[in-house]
């Protein structure tokens, strides 16, 4: 059954949103707030979960998730309360049914004895009303409502000489069955008793519930050969309404009624319904077509390099063709990389629960505000910026918002916020995490710093430099290490993460007031502004975003230092100065940095001077990995290809000064 | 289980590239140059679909179907036949005749091969 399988992924994806979504229910689930289209919602995330659990086989869930969903049937039938302790089992049974999928992702089996415990408990709060046995998981996959594309009702009813064609229905059924989600009823009413079937004839006739995304015309095309030699009706199904049990002509299997009716009125509300007119798609493939737009980016840059020189009165039809050509490029290409854009929303959904967490475990009580979930990033950035937010948000509840009888001494409510959110800046996304917390206590932070040998001794930093060394690795003031906000292993991480995505955070803290996390990032790890730099006759990219300015240095400001790099000074601050012939042993550039020049960049937290030959200007760069075909170049990032056709390597800046250290090595050991 | 076409053209070129696509899509093939050499392979093989062209010597297409369909043994067997563009009549009596479905030409390698599969997978 290879159409199975290939569902099974997407069943499997499925699960995880149905599980983002109830979680977000459940958590503002309270008594006040239950009401039967919310009690229902939920009860129908459980529900599809069970019933394509069912369908592929993965019986671990289907049998948990059925509990689970005789307790929210319980609820919804006002048999039981939403008290405090049940969705704290049901967000536990959540967690649970998470792991299960989790391990049916990656093909292994089920711990043993997972979510027994959470099992007995829902038992308990459904009042012993489901036994794991009285379960029939198969019922369910055909009520199951069908989730993507259109929906369409094809009656099929073959002639009875159908056979002496050749033709086969049960063809016709599976070729179907590879255009989306299929449910068939079979009508055997008009089969006749044994001993008077004629078994040339066709008697038996079909109707088909479809749910695809494809056209009419690809449905017709089953039945191309067929046609004149059946009735066959295919219709539109009423946008979001799901298969009710009384449009599909009773056969063998007997819709669910009472469920079925249900799955109207939410539908509606998810918004994810039938005729939202979304596909999914292979993310190999939407990466092959991102792939091949870069590729055009390069061609364009080629031809326009090319073109430049041309006199633009012999070649004027060419030239505009090249304009033409260069600004279909630019829009074919934000086209196709918003495909790669999703909204922040799948990270933001399960921040809620992460706060009701933490104000259990921290006896805090935090509101969580969210805003601009709709902002759009590139999938692989939403990816890895998860964790980066969560431990943000954790490090605010934890070390920022007081505890209540703390923030009500000082004057604030009892309760505390946490105010996230996404919008677009400039090109960019900036993601602010706000607390309306204690903020940063700067004497105990650069005490901390100091003792610890972070800075020197008598150094002077303003109130922002103050904030921001909490990024630094080994950095913790925490009183008590809470397994909350960990070992202040965290936020040293976070900025890494963060930096690994070509993006910065901040910290702008008010003492009193609360502290704000500013993260902006990249829309997009595709594409990056970079400023190409010549050294001898070799080009490199430095990028944009990590350049704060670019000086020829005054006679006598750089200076050597015994052991050391050299250093410049910049209005009175000491820069290390790298000299990138030397790192990259590049010949014939210019050795002397007073008459080079030199581009300020900033690396984590330090600057760092890059002594190179010569700028040659700001581009749009389409990023190569190397590693794809090479192993990690240390001081790499990637490459690409420029408007003359000649590979170009992305700088890594982070990494320059450690080059340039172990370079330095072997040289003072022989000085040694 | 393998699966067998049997291909009934009397071009060679055209059962050259019928029986070489289907055999790169993993079918087994026969090969007749017109009905009469058809029906006297069919008498001693068994086949799964049988794709033939309409217009040849000896028997044509049209005959050979209707022999195919009265043949008990091989009654069932999805029969594709060659059109070309726009010729419903032709089509029209091939479907009387007992052709299972069409294939009509000019067509690619990838249309033939999604037609056999349709078919007779």
């Amino acid at each position: 059954m290879v159409s199975l399988d290939q569902f099974r992924a997407g069943f499997l994806t499925e699960c995880d949103e149905l599980l983002t979504e109830m979680e977000g229910l459940l958590v503002e689930l309270t008594p006040e707030s239950a009401d039967r289209d919310m009690l229902n919602a939920i009860f129908r995330c459980a529900h599809s979960i069970k019933g394509g659990a069912g369908a592929f086989g993965l019986d671990e869930i289907a049998r948990f998730t059925h509990v689970l969903e005789a307790l929210l049937d319980a609820m919804r039938e006002g048999q039981v309360t939403p008290a405090r302790d049940v969705t704290d089992v049901l967000l536990a049974a959540c967690d649970v049914v998470a792991q299960m999928v989790r391990a049916a992702k990656v093909g292994k089996n089920v711990p043993a004895g997972l979510g027994e415990e959470v099992l007995v408990r829902l038992v308990h709060h459904a009042g012993g009303v489901a036994a794991p046995s009285a379960m029939s998981p198969d019922k369910s996959v055909a009520t199951e409502p069908l989730s993507q594309g259109q929906q369409w009702r094809i009656s099929f009813s073959p002639h009875e000489s159908l056979f002496a064609s050749g033709n086969e229905p049960l063809l016709i059924l599976r070729e179907l069955a590879q255009l989306g989600q299929i449910q068939v009823q079979a009508d055997i009413s008009r089969i006749l008793p044994l001993e008077a079937l004629d078994v040339s004839q066709c008697f038996l006739s079909w109707q088909i519930t479809l749910c695809t995304d494809r056209p009419e015309s690809a449905i017709a095309e089953a039945f191309e050969f067929v046609e004149g030699l059946c009735d066959l009706r295919i219709a539109a199904a009423p946008e979001t309404s799901q298969p009710s049990p009384d449009s599909i002509p009773t056969g063998n299997a007997v819709p669910d009624q009472a469920r079925s009716n249900e799955q109207g009125p939410f539908m509606r509300r998810a918004g994810d319904g039938a005729a939202s007119g979304t596909i999914r798609v292979d993310l190999e493939k939407v990466d092959k077509l991102v792939n091949m737009v870069g590729e055009l980016v390069i061609t364009e840059a080629m031809i326009k390099a090319q073109a430049r020189d041309l006199s633009p009165e012999a070649f004027a039809g060419l030239l505009r063709g090249v304009e033409e050509l260069s600004q279909h490029t630019r829009e074919l290409q934000e086209a196709v990389m918003s495909v790669r854009m999703q909204p922040v929303k799948s990270i933001f959904a399960r921040i809620p629960r992460v706060v009701r967490d933490l104000c259990a475990q921290l006896g805090k009580e935090i509101t969580l505000q969210m805003s601009g979930e709709s902002t759009e990033v590139d999938k692989t950035v939403i990816e890895q910026l998860g964790d980066p937010i969560t431990h943000m948000i954790r490090n605010s509840a934890d070390h920022g918002i007081e505890l209540p009888q703390e923030r009500v001494a000082a004057g604030k409510p009892a309760q505390g916020t946490i105010h996230l959110a996404a919008y677009h800046q400039g090109g960019r996304i900036i993601i602010e995490i706000r607390d309306d917390g204690r903020g940063i206590n700067r004497t105990r932070v650069l005490e901390k710093a100091k003792q610890k040998g972070l800075i020197a001794a008598d150094a002077q930093l303003s109130d922002e430099e103050c904030d921001n060394l909490i990024f630094l690795p080994g950095f913790s003031t925490a009183e008590v290490v809470s397994n909350v906000s960990g070992r202040g292993v965290g936020m040293d991480v976070v900025r890494r993460n963060i930096e690994g995505l070509n993006g910065t955070v901040h910290l702008k803290s008010e003492p009193g007031g609360g502290s704000t996390f500013t993260v902006s990032l990249p829309l997009t790890l595709a594409i990056l502004d970079g400023m190409i730099v010549r050294v001898g006759a070799e080009h490199y990219i430095i990028p944009i975003t990590s350049i704060i300015e670019t000086m020829r240095p005054l006679p006598g400001a750089v200076k050597p230092v015994e052991g050391a790099c050299d250093v410049l000074n910049v209005r009175g601050e000491f820069v290390p100065v790298l000299y990138l012939h030397d790192i990259f042993r590049i010949a014939g550039a210019q050795p002397d940095a007073n008459k080079a020049l030199v581009v300020l960049v900033e690396a984590g937290r330090e600057k760092l001077g890059i002594v190179v030959d010569e700028l040659i200007g700001q581009q749009q760069v389409v990023i190569k990995s190397l590693e794809a075909n090479t192993d990690p170049v240390a001081g790499i990032s990637g490459a690409t290809i420029l408007g003359d056709g000649r590979v170009s390597l992305i700088l890594e800046i982070a990494h320059l000064r450690q080059l340039d250290a172990q370079r330095r090595q072997p040289e003072t050991r022989q000085a040694a | 289980m393998t699966k067998t076409v049997l291909a009934v053209d009397d071009s060679k070129t055209m059962r050259d590239m019928v029986t070489f696509t289907l055999r790169d899509a993993g079918y087994q093939t026969l090969e007749a140059e017109d009905g009469k050499a058809a029906l006297a392979l069919l008498a001693g093989n068994r086949v799964d679909a049988i794709i033939t062209d309409l217009n040849m010597p000896n028997m044509n297409g049209f005959e050979l179907i209707r022999a195919v369909r009265s043949d008990s043994k091989h009654q069932g067997v999805p029969i594709l036949m060659l059109t070309t563009e726009g010729d419903d009549t032709k089509k029209q009596e091939g479907r009387t005749a007992g052709a299972t479905g069409w294939i009509v030409k000019p067509f690619n390698p990838q249309k033939l091969v999604d037609v056999v599969k349709k078919v007779c997978p």
